[in-house]
């Protein structure tokens, strides 16, 4: 039961990968959706960051004092100056343990 | 011109850095799994079934907390579903390559890789053999889920869960989208997804996922036609 849903699931993953890449016709895509699509990585991630820190493991939203809320500005203004990926993540998680850890 | 070799290489190093979310997390994913009492086996298949961190947890716990198998695999499609924005982006640039060829590479298409290749794609237009910077940065997304969900399978209880590393998610999308806070279109898009997925967080089917990038795709449609 758990395997025979593992892998309906995993179908239809695939299928969420494949269909705008195999099966569609790009050119069935007006001139105005294209650009548009250029927004994507903008208009999709923040749907993962913003839940990822306002959004405790509960489902409810965490206090204005979260030590989440430190590690994330940290990380965007290191982000921001350094453009360095490592540096982001790194700046963001060692911020939080600092907090959580020696505050 | 860049060799095949070359563009491999670069798709490698550009996903390398965010490893130190991606490794951290897998391990996550795999712990959750045994914790939840499911087989290592079959927490481990998933990784190569479905190969998606974020619905690979909310599968297993939804099944582990009573909910019907359609309930768990229509929330595994909500959750991936966004990969269909990632491939309309990304068909620009794989059109020429054969059915055969579009129907495997499709397979290693996921966020980090989607948006490294794709900024690196949008400054390379016209090189002949794009698609091995895809093999470089999906491949090794690849290989490091495996190896780290199934290191959380083994190491599993060890891990700390004080540590908070499922934070390492948030800090590797801000590092991927950080640069674009310099253009203000791109602010009020990125400001429009973040508070839509705030606010339809409880939508049933976790659908919040793809609500708010549709959302935001709407506002950016609109900040284009201002633009002009």
């Amino acid at each position: 039961m758990t395997w025979s849903s593992i892998i309906i699931a995993g179908i239809i993953t695939y299928f969420t990968r494949m269909t705008m890449v195999a099966l569609v016709d790009r050119d069935l895509l007006g001139e105005r959706i294209k650009a548009v699509l250029a927004y994507v990585p903008s208009a999709v991630f923040p749907a993962i960051i913003f839940p990822g820190i306002f959004i405790n493991d509960y489902g409810t939203f965490i206090e204005m004092n979260d030590p989440k809320i430190f590690g994330a500005i940290i990380a965007i203004l290191v982000g921001y100056f350094s453009n360095n990926v490592i540096a982001t993540i790194l700046s963001g998680l060692f911020s939080y343990w600092i907090i959580i850890f020696l505050l | 011109m860049f060799t095949k070799k070359q563009l491999l290489t670069k798709g490698l190093l550009s996903v390398a850095p965010h490893m130190f979310s991606v490794i951290p997390f897998g391990i996550v994913c795999g712990a959750i799994g045994i914790e939840l009492g499911f087989s290592p086996i079959l927490v481990y298949a998933m990784s190569i079934i479905i190969f998606g961190g974020a619905s690979q947890i909310v599968f297993l716990q939804l099944l582990s907390g009573g909910a019907s198998a359609v309930i768990a695999i229509t929330s595994v499609g909500v959750i991936n579903s966004r990969h269909l924005l990632y491939g309309a982006v990304l068909s620009e640039y794989l059109e020429k390559l054969s059915f055969i060829k579009k129907l495997l590479i499709s397979y290693l298409v996921v966020d980090q890789g989607f948006a490294e290749s794709n900024k690196f794609f949008k400054k390379n237009k016209n090189e002949p053999y794009l698609h091995y910077h895809l093999l470089g940065s999906g491949g090794t997304l690849w290989i490091f889920w495996q190896l780290s969900t199934l290191s959380g399978i083994i190491v599993g209880s060890f891990v700390p869960e004080e540590l908070g590393l499922k934070f390492a998610v948030p800090l590797t999308f801000i590092a991927i989208v950080v640069q674009d806070l310099k253009k203000l279109d791109h602010v009020i898009v990125m400001i429009t997804c973040g508070l839509s997925s705030l606010l339809f967080f409880d939508a049933p089917f976790k659908s919040y996922i793809i609500i708010s990038p549709i959302i935001a795709l709407f506002v950016a449609a609109l900040v284009l036609r201002l633009k002009k």
